[in-house]
Order: C-alpha cells, then structure tokens, then sequence
C-alpha cells in the first residue's frame, strides 16, 4: 500500500506543527520520522492514521483520498507510545478486540477469531501471557501485545508512534531488531516515529528528518548520514562539530585565519563549518587548515578526547576532537586540524 | 508518624532509671509533634466533639425508633402511610437517578473527551445545584409550574399535574442531584485520557462500541460512586420536595416528608423507625463509598 | 477540514447543553424574571420588611457563627484526624463524613431530640438554665452538626500532603512547637480552611430540614429565611418568597466569591507547595 501526503498543513493557533509537507511511502517500506520533539512528525502519523486532521492538504492511500473517512475506515493499524492497551481486557481479549467490533456482514466466527489471535501471540512468542492483564505484563511484552493486537485486523499499513520510547535501553535494542525481521516477515508499509536516530538508522529503509513542521530530508540511513542536507540535519544525526566560519569569494575564514580547505557552491557571508568528529585529523602543530591549544583530554579505552581551543573573530570556539591514544596529547600542546570530509552551510543559527 | 516515634520512649523505659530516662525525653520534645498533654486533649476534644454531635444524634435515632420494642418499630413501617411513603421514595431515587445517570455520562463524555472553550463555565454551570438552598431549588420549579407560575395556566388547561405530584417532587429531586454521576465521572475520565479509545477507533470500533465496550467498563467504580451518592441525596432530600410535593398524606410525602408530618403530630416512634431507615440508608452508603474510595485510588495507582 | 478524533461531540454537548438548561438553567432563570417582574421598589420593600430582615440576620448571623465553630473544631479534628493515632482514629474519621450522609430531616428530629428539654443532652443543659431546642442557639447547634465535615475534608488532603520538611526546617532554626504550628503550618492551610469555612457557611444560611424542626420558627426570633420562604410560598406570596431568595442567592455568592478572592491571595502571598 502506498502513501502519499501533499501539501499537508496543520496549525495549533500560531503553532505551525506541520508546514506543507509532501512525503511519499512506496510500498512495503518501512519509513522513519525521526525529529526532535515539535518537529511535527507524531502529527503527521496521527493524520495518517486518521486520528487527527490537517487544515489544508491531502492525504492518499493507494491513490485515494483519505480524509473523508475516520480511523476504523482506513484499515491502518496504530501502535501508540505507551500502548493503549485495553486494562480491563486479557491480553487476548485485547488482540481479538479488532476481530470482534467487525460489523457483523464480515466478522469472523469466533473459532476463526481465536485462531487468529493465537497466530498473533505465536508471531510476538508471548502466547504464554493469553490470560493475563495488560498490568501484569513488562513494558516490552505490553509493546509487542499492542503490536499483535494492531496486526490482527491485517491492516494494510502499520503505524508505529515512538514504540519504543518508554522502554529501557536493552529492550528497546531486541525490539528494534525484532521489528526490522517482523517486518520482513510480513511485508507491511510502516511508518514509525522516533526522536532517536541511532533507532531511526539501524531499522529504518528509509528516514525522513523532520524539523519546526518541516521535511529537512528524506533518504536512506546512509544518504542521511553521509550527505546531510541541511545543517540541521548535520547536527542532529551523528555527532558533529560546528564552527562559525566566514565565507568570502570562495575563501573560508575562522576569525582571521583563512583556512585551507574549498568553500560549497553558493554559500556565502556568515556560515557554518559541520565535521564529523571522527573526520576531523590531527597532526602537528603547523600541519592541516587549522590550529588549536588542546585545553582538557580525556581517555576512553583506544581513543583520546580533547577539548580544542580554536582562535576566532569572538575569542575562542572550544570544540571536542578524538585521536587515537598513542598521540599522546597534553595539555596546553598546539594541534593542527584537517577535516576529511566537512560542510558548510549558510547561515548561523 | 510521630506517636509511634514518641511510644517506644515511653515503652521502652522501665524501672526507676527508665522514670528518669522518661522524664528526661519528656523534657527533650520531639520538635516534630506537639508535647503529650497537648496532644491528648486536642483528641479528647475531637472525640467529644464529634461523640456530642454526631454519635450522639445518630444514636437518638435508633435510640426512639426501638424505644418500644420490636414490634412497635415493624407495625410502624407496616402501616399503609409508610409504606406508600417508601414506595414514593424508591420510586423518585430510581428515575432521578437514571436521569441524571444517563445525564452524567452523556456530559462527562463531552466534557473529559474533547477540548473546547468555556469547559470551566459549563463545570461550573454544572455543579450550580450544589450551591443552593434545598427550598430555592423548590422555590423555582413552583415558579415555574404553580398556579400561579409561568406554565401554571397552560397545565391547569391541560389537567397536567407537576407540582404536588410525581412529576414535581421527581424535578426538584433532579435538580438537586443533578451534579452527582457527573462530577464523579468527569475527573475520572479526564484522567484515563483518550489513548484507549483512539486504539479502539483505529481498529475498527465504531463510536458505540468503542464506548461501551472500552470507556464503560473503565469507569465502572466511578460510575457507581456517582450513582450511589445521587441515590442518597435523591432517598434523603427533604427541603426541595417538601415545597413541591403539598405533603398530601399517602400520596406525596416521602420518607423524609412523612418522618415531619409523623413528628409533629407527636408520633414518634413512626416518624423514629422510618428516620431509622433513612440513617441505616445513610449508614450503608458512606460503607459503600469508602468501599469504592479505595477501589478508585488502587485504580489511579497503577 | 477540523474534525473530532472522536465520534459523538456533537451529540454529547448537544444533549448536556439541553439537560442542563430544561433542569437548571430554565428553572434559575425563571427566577430572576420573576425578580425583575418586582420592579425595584416593590423588591426593596419585601427585603426590607422587618420579619424579612430578621430572618436574613438571624440565617446568616448564626450560619457565620456556626462556621466560626466549625472552622475551630475542624482543624482540632482534623489535626487530631491526620497528626495522631489513637484507637478508634478510623471510625472517627468515617463519622466525619455522616453530617454529609444523613438526610436533613432525620438530622433535625434527632437534634431536636437530644436538645429537647426532656432529651438526653436537653435535660442536663435544662438543669443549667440554658434552653437548646426551639430557640436561636438550636438553631445554631443544628447549623454546626451540619457543617462538621467541611472544613475537616477540605483541609485534611492538604494536611496530608504537607511536607514534613518544612516543619523540621522550622525546628532546626530553632522555632518552638507552637510558633511553627502557627507561623508555618497554618498559613499554608489557610487557602483549604478559607474554602472549608465558606462551603460551611453557604451551606448553613440555606439549610431547611435539619434546622425547622429544632427551631422556634417564632417571627422575628427564631424563624430561618428558608422558612420564611415556603410560608410566603403557602401562603400565594410568590413575589416575597423570590425576593427573599434572591437576596440569598446574591449574598452567598458574594460571600463566596469574596472567600475565593481572599484564597487567591493568601496563595499569592504563601505559594502552595
């Protein structure tokens, strides 16, 4: 089932939470809306979903308008970010649930239902827990409850907001893999939300970064790292380093001293400098484009942090720099930088 | 807290050297709490006050109801007008509770569900029965509905009786329950939120059935709170209904209305036992709602 | 394109709105066009009235006085409720709640019971020289049984909640016991004890069933302004009868919004935990 969102606009009073978005979702996909909180992506679930509307846009599902009917109508399951599961239900009353409220012309008998939801606890290997009630179950088992219960109608696309969120970091690591295989498995369009990229790049085929309403990118966990489209982007995925640099006629400059590596193409006047910190080599004092007083070092197993002091127009810019340990820096030594792979983008925040 | 922190002083001294010892801590107060003596007579004041004015009361009640035996309390509820007045009673608690019950959902549905401008007025509108008097709130369904009200006329052209009926002591009793389930339900349902029932919409639920099966059954111990108040109230009511019923014997007095009329006419006994009812009523319903007070704030908790 | 993600919002708000007006709304409103029929002076005249004033005093003097009691011998009991253990502390606190459970009139027989001159509590008080029943102090005593649990609920949540912290701060510095109680501990309890006074007092100037019976409802002496309603009403007057309710409705909700304002700014002055 392919999505397909256009021009999608959705304001809370002044709040822009979504500012004419266009994404589309090929079939099978298994999409990431990966952004800071506000950035509008739960919102552009939710409308997906057809549990919130938007105030001008269109949405369609394998090429039909969508926005004329409600949740129920539109066969998409939702798994929410802290689970939703019916209290008062045993866990497979809770996975039957979809089954059951089937207008009676297409319900199933109830030996069919009950198939079909062992099937399900079968999948999510908790058949075990059948009898018990959603508050007797961990987090991870309650997640994957509500996953099953979401897969019971065989909706055609699955929606996952922030799944994982409110797990702790172990569990949250076995469901990302078991979701990724979950996936493959079934071979249903999924949408997932999260504010955590390490989550967004490892499961994901394809990450859209979402900022202030807005698509800052769309491409694959590789192209998203790799070629950051935007500053923002930069910044938020993988670790990077910032300078405020000055471009002039193609020349960049750190304060006053120009700095030996190539300006982008049709950036200009105040901007910023983005390296990854593991792109940024460091040599000897004199070596590279630029040059800094290494001021606090740190030691993690193989590898040597340092704080870096770099002279600028505003004093000093201190950024954080890894080498590897048999360098051997001290405080107080002179270090030359040369990134190995960098932006600039225009613009300072 | 701090009484069991002040006994095992206390406990734990023994022997002369443990009098010494407890003079000593009595004179090391503990500055959390307030010194021994003090602490006793503040409880040795609560207790009488509330044995003066509140035991006392409800024992006189039961006191007189049996003053002359068993069998004079049994042949007093047996008698025709009583249990015409028991009968009226259970009659108007059982519709004025329906009402409001349906009432106090449909409200605390539009109310906890959805977001909207002016939901603190609406409240307020709401609980407005609360704050009158019991015989303002009779005063304005006479007003309304008298001889000489404003739909007076046209119901006495119709033959239709409001006042000094059913229908009128029914009204006043609503009125003045009216807030009841509603005020049970609300805080209940704006608690649990909206998640279950998105969950239910999104798969497949229609409204109903997403209400009764989801929302309904999450609110059950909230739901008969509220009912179980709105019931006491209804049962007890006496200011309202005494303005609008026109204490015809046997036809419009309820308990409460035939408990007066039996009282001044010196029957004290009758007037006893069926007040010893309404306070065994009284008696079950605060069991009852500590019952489910508790059973709500498990609920919260997890 | 705004839409609910819940069905049954119009409906809902539909039907309450409706409810709501048929039941209160529509009767409060009939009310005051009853009041306005008056004209000002005809409604002045009726408030005015001698017996009408003395029963609005008498309602209100009293009610105040008896939730001055109440605001008193609440926080003892609350404070002995909450601070304190002693055998028998959980039924206590149950009975707290029976003024709220009882209905009216059972409370007015049983009061005027005790009290009479021949009653259990009466008899005594007889021998002292001092009359309960059927005089203004009945009045009184049936107005404090009545609002016992006010300021006791709404204070003992707060009290509850109270940070012991603050209190053992107070003792390090060296504060005795009672200047703690009076100059930390009552101040932040002070927005609950307003409230618990006004609901109290509110509560007595409209209370009927469990005062007439232990009243003189003597004119001008012992009579309630709530009686003094149904006998205008008995007696056809409906026009006194809404005057005097409106003067009481005002008035309560004056007293109850000058209370609100007073709480408003003591938290501003304490800031709640």
């Amino acid at each position: 089932m392919t999505i397909e969102v256009r021009n999608l606009v959705k304001r809370f009073g002044a709040f822009a939470a979504l500012d004419d978005v266009d994404l589309r979702v090929a079939k099978g996909e298994l999409l990431a809306l990966l952004g800071p909180s506000g950035s509008g992506k739960t919102t552009l679930l939710r409308i997906i979903a057809g549990l919130d509307w938007p105030d001008a846009g269109e949405v369609l599902i394998d090429g039909q308008d969508v926005l004329t009917r409600g949740a129920g109508e539109r066969h998409v399951g939702f798994v929410f970010q802290h689970y939703a599961l019916f209290r008062h239900m045993t866990v497979f009353e809770n996975v039957a649930f979809g089954l059951r409220v089937q207008p009676r012309a297409v319900r199933k008998s109830e030996q069919e239902i009950r198939a079909r939801v062992k099937e399900l606890l079968d999948l999510v290997q908790l058949d075990w827990l059948a009898k018990r009630y959603p508050s007797q179950l961990s987090g991870g088992q309650r997640q994957r409850i509500a996953l099953a219960r979401a897969l019971a109608i065989r909706p055609r696309i699955l929606l996952l907001d922030e799944p994982f969120g409110a797990l702790d970091a172990k569990v949250r690591k076995e469901l990302r893999t078991w979701l990724r295989s979950l996936h493959r498995e079934l071979d249903v369009t999924s949408i997932f939300v999260t504010h955590d990229q390490e989550e967004a790049l490892e499961v994901a085929n394809r990450v859209v970064v979402m900022d202030k309403g807005r698509i800052e990118q769309a491409g694959t966990p590789g192209d998203v790292y790799d070629n950051p489209a935007t500053a923002f982007v930069h910044s938020f995925i993988g670790e990077s380093i910032v300078l405020p640099v000055e471009v002039d006629d193609g020349c960049v400059r750190l304060g006053d001293k120009v700095l030996n590596i190539a300006a982008e193409r049709g950036s200009s006047g105040p901007s910023r400098l983005f390296v990854r910190r593991h792109d940024m080599q460091v040599g000897p004092s004199g070596w590279g484009g630029l040059e800094g007083t290494v001021r606090r070092v740190r030691t993690f197993g193989p590898i040597q942090r340092a704080d870096v002091a770099l002279p600028g127009a505003q004093g000093e810019t201190l950024i954080e720099i890894d080498a590897p340990r048999d360098r051997d820096l001290r405080d107080g030594d002179i270090v030359g930088l040369q990134p190995r792979r960098y932006r600039i983008f225009a613009g300072r925040d | 807290m701090t009484m069991e922190q002040a006994l095992p002083r206390y406990t734990d001294a023994s022997g002369r050297s443990g009098r010494k010892a407890v003079t000593a801590r009595a004179l090391r107060r503990d500055p959390r709490t307030e010194p021994g003596p003090v602490r006793w007579i503040v409880i040795g004041l609560a207790v009488s006050f509330l044995s003066v004015f509140v035991v006392l009361p409800l024992i006189v009640v039961f006191a007189q109801a049996f003053g002359k035996g068993i069998g004079a309390y049994l042949s007093a509820l047996a008698d025709p007008e009583a249990l015409s007045a028991i009968r009226l009673t259970l009659c108007v608690a059982a519709l004025s509770v329906a009402l409001n019950l349906v009432f106090g959902l449909v409200a605390a549905w539009a109310i906890a569900k959805f977001e909207f401008t002016g939901k603190t007025v609406l409240i307020s509108l709401i609980d407005l029965p609360f704050s009158v008097s019991p015989v303002i709130a009779g005063l304005v369904f006479v007003l309304l509905f008298g001889a000489q009200g404003y739909f007076g006329p046209w119901l006495q052209a119709n033959n239709i009786h409001v006042l000094f009926a059913l229908p009128g002591i029914t009204l006043a009793t609503v009125f003045v329950t009216f807030p009841f389930v509603a005020r049970a339900l609300i805080p209940l349902m704006q608690e649990q939120g909206t998640q279950e029932e998105e969950a239910a919409l999104s798969l497949g639920a229609s409204g109903l059935q997403t209400f009764f099966r989801v929302t309904l059954p999450n609110i059950k111990w909230g739901l008969l709170y509220g009912v179980l108040l709105c019931n006491a109230r209804a049962m007890g009511e006496f200011g309202a209904v005494s303005v609008v019923s026109g204490h015809i014997r046997g036809e419009t007095n309820t308990m409460p209305l035939l408990v007066e009329i039996l009282y001044n006419e010196y029957q004290f006994v009758t007037a006893f036992a069926i007040a010893s009812l309404l306070a065994m009523l009284a008696l079950v319903t605060l069991v009852v709602k500590t019952l489910l007070e508790r059973r709500l704030d498990e609920g919260q908790g997890s | 394109m705004r839409r609910n993600t819940l069905p049954g919002f119009g409906l809902t708000m539909g039907l309450t709105l409706t409810w709501l007006s048929v039941i209160v709304l529509i009767p409060l409103a009939g009310l005051f066009l009853k009041t306005l029929e008056l004209g000002p002076e005809q409604f002045w005249g009726i408030v005015t009235s001698r017996r009408t004033l003395n029963a609005l005093r008498l309602s209100f003097g009293l009610a105040f006085g008896a939730a001055l009691v109440n605001l008193v011998m609440g926080m003892v009991i609350v404070w002995a409720l909450v601070r304190y253990r002693f055998p028998g502390r959980r039924l206590f606190d149950a009975i707290v709640d029976i003024p709220f459970a009882l209905p009216t009139a059972v409370a007015g027989v049983a009061l005027t019971s005790l009290f009479a001159q021949k009653g259990w509590l009466g008899a005594p008080l007889a021998d002292l020289g001092i009359k309960v029943a059927f005089t203004p102090l009945g009045i009184f005593v049936a107005m404090i049984f009545i609002g016992i649990p006010f300021v006791v609920r709404t204070v003992q949540p707060v009290l509850i909640d109270l940070d012991s912290e603050i209190e053992e701060a107070a003792a390090s510095l060296g504060a005795s016991r009672w200047h703690i109680v009076s100059r930390v501990i009552l101040p932040s309890l002070a927005p609950a004890m307003l409230t618990g006074f006004a609901l109290a007092f509110a509560r007595a100037v409209g209370e009927y069933g469990s005062v007439i019976f232990i009243a003189g409802n003597l004119p001008n002496v012992s009579e309630i302004a709530p009686l003094l309603i149904v006998i205008r009403l008995s007696e056809f007057r409906y026009a006194d009868a809404t005057a005097i309710a409106v003067v009481m409705l005002v008035a309560s909700f004056l007293i109850i919004f000058a209370v609100n304002r007073m709480q408003r700014w003591t938290q501003t002055r304490i800031p709640a935990h």
